[in-house]
């Protein structure tokens, strides 16, 4: 009687932690956790295709995405912080409301757009991207990623001293040159936009899952790969682009100071 | 000679207060003109106007006989006309890319002589190299006037070249100043509190004070024989409102 009350909670944490396990499969431990690492190092330098061809696509999307952003959203953050106009404080306010997006929501937005009975996706134009595509990620993160570069930038030439803004248009300055001047000046705000940008567009899940649909082979990146896996139990695939993912932003964030570094 | 300049009945105001009311003023080729005057008259909003900086709100502004319509300068005008600010503005990066600043907005990718020479001209050898922003005050301002004067302007406008000088080196750039305005025939507006330099430098000294100009006259009448009681007083070192 006093054996069989000793033994019988400790046998039922037993049954539950076995119920829990079978139901969630292997929990992640401390022993998973070291091997995911090491598999996932193993899986990284073994130049597994499976984790390479995700690393591929990953790379793909988020430098066409920061390259477009880039493009779009340094002049209009230039533009923006420097010139006045009827109307600026309402834009500035809605570039700051895009700097919160919740990503989930760009995605939605980009999927209706694109869906077959959507805005865009009937006119069946060839610059308009296609549902569950690379260039349909490219798209969501670019919305994602503009208003922080021209929130940013914006702030980032809003810096540079008026006194010095006229100063080279006294020495001769076209407005596009005092522009390009501006943003020289203002290059280490330039720079911290382009890492946000890049920032969002390389831990953002939720958009490309979205309307990129996670399809192996073509439209799996890191982070919904991380939470494919991570559901499915394979911690070593989900670890090892952990890893990478982690080991990019550090040395996008290390080359970025070392370029700040060379400006001081 | 006809004049470089001619303003009529030009005013300025910021946020509803006035702040300029020239009724005429005329200025001469090839001539250097003081602008004097207590601080907060104006001196350095008339020479961003003269610059094509900023618009008046009325009145006529005529450059070498043309009328100027400040919405559109046309390049090679701007590019005739340069401003040594009250404070130097310089670019990040070396003295020597701040003085090729200018001659790359223009196309032109050489200039590595004529920077020597300023260079030589400002004392500055030394510092070809050093950063922009680790400057003394009086190295920067150095560097900002020989990155205007490598421009090779027709109009050179300084708003208190020798502020942060001491007197060897504003000595120095007085005499550039003269041989600028001798050699090239460079027409000066010349913002100073120092009526001593006007006195030095000009051929003609103007009276600034709330915006309006009170008296123009050669400098010898300015300082020895002014119609205005105030630019006497003003001359006498008295404060004048
Ligand atoms: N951008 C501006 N906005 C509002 N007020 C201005 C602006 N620029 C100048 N002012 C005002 O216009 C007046 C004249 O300024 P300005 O700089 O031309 O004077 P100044 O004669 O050059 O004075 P100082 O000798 O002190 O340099 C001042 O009262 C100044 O506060
Ligand atoms: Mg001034």
């Amino acid at each position: 009687m006093d054996e069989h009350l000793h033994i019988c909670p400790y046998q039922s944490i037993q049954v539950i932690f076995a119920v829990r396990n079978r139901h969630f499969k292997a929990g992640p431990g401390l022993e998973t956790i070291i091997s995911g690492i090491i598999q996932g190092l193993k899986l990284f330098f073994s130049g597994d295709p499976a984790l390479w061809q995700i690393i591929g696509v990953s790379a793909q999307v988020s430098g066409a995405a920061l390259l477009l952003s880039a493009l779009l959203g340094i002049p209009l953050g230039a533009v923006l912080g420097l010139t006045r106009f009827p109307g600026r404080r309402m834009i500035q306010a809605l570039v700051y409301t895009g700097m919160g997006l919740p990503p989930v929501v760009v995605g939605l937005a980009v999927y209706l757009l694109l869906s077959n009975n959507g805005l865009l996706g009937p006119l069946q134009q060839t610059w308009i991207p296609k549902l569950f595509t690379v260039e349909a990620m490219i798209a969501a993160q670019v919305v994602i990623a503009v208003p922080l570069v021209v929130g940013y930038t914006m702030s980032a030439v809003g810096e540079v001293s008026p006194n010095l803004r006229l100063q080279v248009r006294s020495l001769g300055a076209t407005r596009l040159q005092t522009l390009g001047a501006t943003l020289w000046e203002a290059r280490r705000g330039v720079l911290v936009a382009l890492i946000g940008g890049l920032g969002s567009i390389l831990s953002e899940v939720g958009a490309v899952m979205m309307v990129g649909g996670n399809i192996d082979g073509s439209t799996r990146v890191m982070t919904t790969a991380i939470l494919l896996e991570t559901r499915r139990g394979n911690f070593e695939l989900a670890i090892g682009l952990g890893i990478v993912l982690l080991g990019m932003a550090f040395l996008i964030n290390l080359s970025a100071a070392q370029l700040q570094g060379k400006g001081h | 000679m006809a004049p470089v300049y001619q303003l009529a009945n030009v005013t300025k105001a910021y946020s509803g207060r006035q702040i300029l009311r020239i009724d005429q003023l005329d200025i001469y080729p090839g001539e250097i003109l003081a602008v004097v005057g207590p601080s907060g008259a104006g001196k350095s909003t008339l020479l961003r106007l003269l610059n094509f900086l900023e618009a008046p709100d009325s009145g006529s502004i005529y450059f070498n006989q043309q009328p100027i319509n400040y919405q559109s300068v046309p390049l090679e005008i701007r590019r005739t006309v340069t401003t040594v600010f009250q404070n130097p503005a310089l670019l990040s990066g070396s003295v020597t890319a701040n003085l090729l600043f200018g001659l790359r907005l223009r196309g032109q990718n050489d200039g590595q002589n004529e920077v020597d020479e300023m260079l030589e001209r400002f004392g500055l050898a030394a510092l070809r190299r050093s950063p922009a922003h680790a400057l003394s005050g009086g190295e920067a301002q150095r560097v900002a006037l020989a990155r205007a004067l490598i421009l090779k302007p027709s109009v050179l406008l300084l708003d208190e070249p020798t502020a942060n000088l001491d007197p060897y080196n504003a000595e120095m750039i007085e005499s550039v100043i003269r041989g600028v305005n001798q050699i090239h025939l460079t027409t000066i507006v010349l913002v100073t509190h120092n009526i001593f330099q006007a006195r030095r430098l000009a051929d003609r000294v103007a009276l600034m004070l709330n915006g309006e100009i009170i008296e123009t006259a050669d400098t010898r009448t300015f300082f020895e024989n002014p119609r205005d009681s105030r630019t006497l007083r003003f001359v006498r070192g008295e404060m004048v409102w």
